[in-house]
Formats: C-alpha cells, sequence, structure tokens
C-alpha cells in the first residue's frame, strides 16, 4: 500500500530522511519509533505530501505522491486521515462542526453528515461535548475528537503522528485502544511516536529510526 | 449549490464568531470607503467652485455702430456651430445703451454728455462662452480668421476683449487644471494606501488562520471550499462597511450643508442626498470588491500545500 523508495529530505544544514526504504501493506499496525528529531514527522509528512523529498519517490498504491496534481493531491488526502500531536482541530468551529467539515470536504451531502457525526462522537464518546468548541476540551477530548474527524470519511489510511504525545497514562491507554479498533476494522494505521510504553500496548510491526535512517524494521515481539 | 450554501454559511459564521478581528477588519474597510466619499464630496465641491470661476469667464465682441443685426445674427450662428462654444448671447445696440444708463444713472456728467450726443454710441454686443477656459484662444482666433468670418463680418466687429483678458484667462486656466490634476494625484494616493492598508489588514485576519487553512487542506477540502468563507467573510466586511459609512456621512453632510454652503459654495448635503445612489453604489462596489480581492490574495500563499 505504502512504499518508501530511498527517500532522502535534507534540509539546509539538516538531513531529516536519510535513504528510506519500507512497504506497509494494506491492513497493517505499524509503528514508528525513534527520539525528537529522528525523522517520524518528516516521513508522516512525505506520505499526505506535506512535505517533498529531497530524492526518493513515495508511492501511496501505484501512484507517486509528489507528482500529483493540486487536485489529485485533494483526492488521495481524502482517502487518508491524519491525527496530530497538537491535534490541528479548527478552534472556531464545534466538535460537531470540526468533523462536519471533513465530510463536506469529501461532498457529503446534509443528511449523512447529520446521521454519521453523532455517531462517531458516540464512539469517541464525546456525544456530550458536540456543541463545545475545542478550547471547551481537555486534551484527551480533543484528541478524541481529532481521532473521529481522521475516521470520519472511512480512510484506507490513518496517520497518528505523536497522538499521545500530550496526554496522560488513562488518555494514551484510551487512544492506542481505540486506534486497534480502527486498525482491527481494516484500516492500516501509521503512529509515530517515541513512547516505548505505547509500542509495547500495541504488540506490532515497529520501524526503528535515528538520525533519519530506518535502524530496525520488526514485529514488536521479535 | 450545496457547496456554495456551505461557503457562504461558513463565511457568517466565521464572521460572527471572529468577533474583534472582524470588527479591526469592518474598521478599516470603513476607513477605506470614507476617504472614497470624501474624495467624492471633495471632487464636487472642487468642480463646483471651478465651475463658478470658470462661468465669470467670457469674450465679448463689440460690433460697429450701425452694423445690420442680420450680418451679426449669421456670426452668432457660425459660432454656435463651434463644438467649442457653450453659449452666445446677443444684446443688441438699443439694450447696450439701455444698460450703459443704468450702470451710470449716478454719474451725471456721463449721461449728461450721452444725451448731448443724441444718437446711440454704442455698438452691438456678442458675449461668447466656451465650454473650456482653454479654448477662448481658438474663439479668437476664429474671430480673426477671413474664412470663418463669412459674407465680410470683419468691417461690423469693432474688436472683442480676449486680448485684454489674455493673462487673466490664460492663469485662470493654469489654476484650473493644476486644481484638477492636483485633486487626481491626491485622490490616488488616498485610495491606493487606503487599498494598501485595508488589503493588510485583511491579510493579517487571514494569518491568524494559517494553520487552520493547511489542517483544511489535509482533511482534504478542495482550494474553493477553504477559499470561499474567506472571500464570504470579505465580502461582508464590504456589506457591513458601506452601511456604516453612509450612515456616518448622512449627519456630516447635513452638518456641512447647514454650516458651510457659503464658504463651500455647494449645499453638500444636497449633493449628498441627489446623489446618494450613486454613491451608495460606488461604495457598496468598492467595499466588496476590496473585501473580496484583498482576501482572494491573502490567502493564496497559503492554499499551495
Amino acid at each position: 500500500m505504502i512504499y518508501f523508495n530511498n527517500v532522502s529530505k535534507i534540509y539546509k544544514d539538516a538531513v531529516a530522511l536519510d535513504d528510506v526504504t519500507f512497504s506497509i501493506t494494506a491492513g497493517e499496525f505499524v509503528s514508528i519509533v525513534g527520539h525528537s528529531g529522528a525523522g517520524k514527522t518528516t516521513l508522516t509528512k512525505m506520505i499526505v505530501a506535506d512535505e517533498n523529498p529531497t530524492n526518493g519517490t513515495v508511492f501511496f498504491e501505484s501512484i507517486n505522491v509528489h507528482k500529483l496534481k493540486n487536485k489529485d493531491l485533494t483526492k488521495l488526502r481524502r482517502r487518508i486521515g491524519v491525527v496530530f500531536q497538537d491535534f490541528k482541530l479548527l478552534s472556531n468551529k464545534t466538535a460537531y462542526e470540526n468533523i462536519a467539515f471533513a465530510m463536506e470536504a469529501v461532498g457529503k451531502s446534509d443528511l449523512e453528515i447529520a446521521s454519521d457525526v453523532p455517531h462517531v462522537l458516540e464512539l469517541v464518546d464525546l456525544s456530550h461535548r458536540l456543541d463545545h468548541f475545542p478550547n471547551q476540551l481537555s486534551g484527551g477530548e480533543q484528541q478524541r475528537l481529532a481521532i473521529a474527524r481522521a475516521i470520519i470519511n472511512q480512510p484506507e489510511l490513518i496517520i497518528a503522528d505523536e497522538p499521545t504525545g500530550n496526554l496522560d497514562s488513562i488518555n494514551t491507554y484510551e487512544i492506542v485502544q481505540i486506534l486497534k479498533k480502527i486498525n482491527d476494522l481494516g484500516t492500516t494505521v501509521i503512529l509515530a511516536t517515541h513512547n516505548r510504553g505505547v509500542i509495547d500496548l500495541i504488540g506490532e510491526r515497529v520501524i526503528t529510526m535515528e538520525n533519519g535512517k530506518v535502524i530496525r524494521d520488526t514485529k514488536n515481539n521479535q | 449549490m450545496t457547496e456554495l450554501k456551505r461557503i457562504t454559511k461558513a463565511g457568517f459564521t466565521n464572521f460572527t464568531r471572529s468577533g474583534l478581528v472582524s470588527f479591526a477588519a469592518v474598521l478599516q474597510v470603513v476607513n477605506t470607503l470614507a476617504v472614497i466619499v470624501t474624495i467624492i464630496l471633495l471632487q464636487a465641491v472642487l468642480y463646483s467652485s471651478l465651475n463658478v470661476i470658470k462661468d465669470k469667464v467670457d469674450v465679448t465682441i463689440y460690433f460697429n455702430v450701425g452694423a445690420s443685426e442680420a450680418r451679426i445674427a449669421l456670426l452668432k450662428d457660425s459660432l454656435l456651430k463651434l463644438p467649442e462654444v457653450a453659449n452666445v448671447s446677443y444684446t443688441s445696440a438699443s439694450e447696450a445703451l439701455k444698460l450703459f444708463r443704468d450702470r451710470h444713472q449716478n454719474d451725471y456728467p456721463t449721461i449728461a454728455a450721452l444725451d448731448e450726443i443724441g444718437d446711440n454710441p454704442l455698438g452691438a454686443v456678442l458675449n461668447v462662452k466656451t465650454k473650456e477656459v482653454s479654448q477662448y484662444e481658438s474663439i479668437a482666433n476664429f474671430l480673426k480668421s477671413d474664412n470663418a468670418l463669412v459674407l465680410g463680418s470683419s468691417d461690423i466687429v469693432n474688436h472683442s476683449n480676449y486680448y485684454n483678458n489674455k493673462l487673466v484667462i490664460d492663469r485662470l486656466n493654469t489654476i484650473i487644471s493644476g486644481a484638477q490634476k492636483f485633486g487626481f494625484l491626491l485622490t490616488l494616493y488616498f485610495i491606493i494606501s487606503s487599498i494598501f492598508i485595508t488589503f493588510n489588514t485583511i491579510r493579517l485576519t487571514i494569518f491568524i488562520s494559517k494553520e487552520e487553512i493547511g489542517v483544511m487542506r489535509l482533511v482534504g477540502a478542495s482550494k474553493m471550499r477553504v477559499r470561499g468563507p474567506f472571500m464570504v467573510e470579505g465580502a461582508i466586511y464590504g456589506i457591513i462597511s458601506t452601511i456604516v459609512t453612509l450612515l456616518l456621512f448622512w449627519p456630516a453632510t447635513a452638518w456641512f450643508g447647514r454650516n458651510m454652503t457659503g464658504f463651500l459654495g455647494l449645499n453638500l448635503y444636497n449633493y449628498y442626498i441627489s446623489n446618494f445612489f450613486q454613491i451608495f453604489a460606488i461604495i457598496l462596489l468598492s467595499g466588496i470588491i476590496l473585501g473580496v480581492i484583498s482576501s482572494f490574495f491573502a490567502i493564496r500563499k497559503y492554499l499551495n500545500k
């Protein structure tokens, strides 16, 4: 499903990715682990073409994502849900509207929006918060809302970049369980984290990065 | 259609929820529109003053005593056919005498001398007004040219006062065209600087949302879906600012109309009311175009990803 082929990203005076090659098949739950600055975020941004590689190619199925025109890139992004460490919710929209916006973006009807949004909010246990703005929600609630937004259009891939970075252990556990549930339902999940505990909780494939290189790619129990 | 409805609704929602930011943007657009209305009113005052001055300038053609009215009428007709001429008025010899007597009714020696002569010593007069002050010279030249003064009119013309007044006319012409050029440059400067300030204010309001714009793009929103609500917001700034500006100018022009009409030579309130729909259309269009175009360009750099 995802294929990184000798991908490098070099900023002015720093190497963010150094000749990275790996592939991910559909339905996998892959954790990318490494210290801050190891290149995890750059790598996840490459998949949605939020960053361009200096060298190499990134494929989503048979699509070279960095060769896409703006319109086609928009279509690709609709097939991917993204969750960020800092949530990146739309601050002047309510919880309901944040999710409705993602549905409107893909052209869903008002009827579908009215029926699906309450359902997904219930799934992440935010039914009672649908009229609240992001700044009226706790960190854990904001992250659950971000996940709800990421999954609402039933994407083929979820990318979660340090989704538990700002959360306490209880909220971290909840988020990991939600991501596992999403993966169980058939969605591919890529999780970038520096938290070993989270990886142990998941117990799936782990790609370890250091100084922009992939230094290990293994099942957690191997 | 659904997309348009959603974009419009999002624009309105963003406007109401942005509170202070929207207020600041509206205030800035009001400033710009107020500058435009002020300039419209100042131009009206300037042109009305210039017209009063222009109206005071004319060229008078004095005819010989006894010149036939038919030939004078012929010259009048040929003058009226000139595109530069706005108006030609004829004063007969007897009317000229009557006016002379009226003007000098308290000047006994002059009236006595006139009575002594017996006959009317004054000739008929044509008073010529041109559309522009600069055109008097061409009228003077026309009077000198043989082919223009058909049927030998040159022998009935005594003289014209153009060359006596030439210096004053030339100076007035310089002042009027200078005032018009200066007014135009001043207008251009104020309008351009106001547009730049407004553009930057709107750019700042969009800069605040730049991260959210990136997020919208990442969740798969099309460029139009992201840009549209900002443009609607821009249009709302324009509409509200138009209403506020026109309301502010209502009492302001009324005050000027009551207290400054003598000084300005124009009742600004009457001018404002009688041209209200034209001013409204100019301001509304300027406001909306300013808001929408500023938003369109301000958001462009954040949409590229």
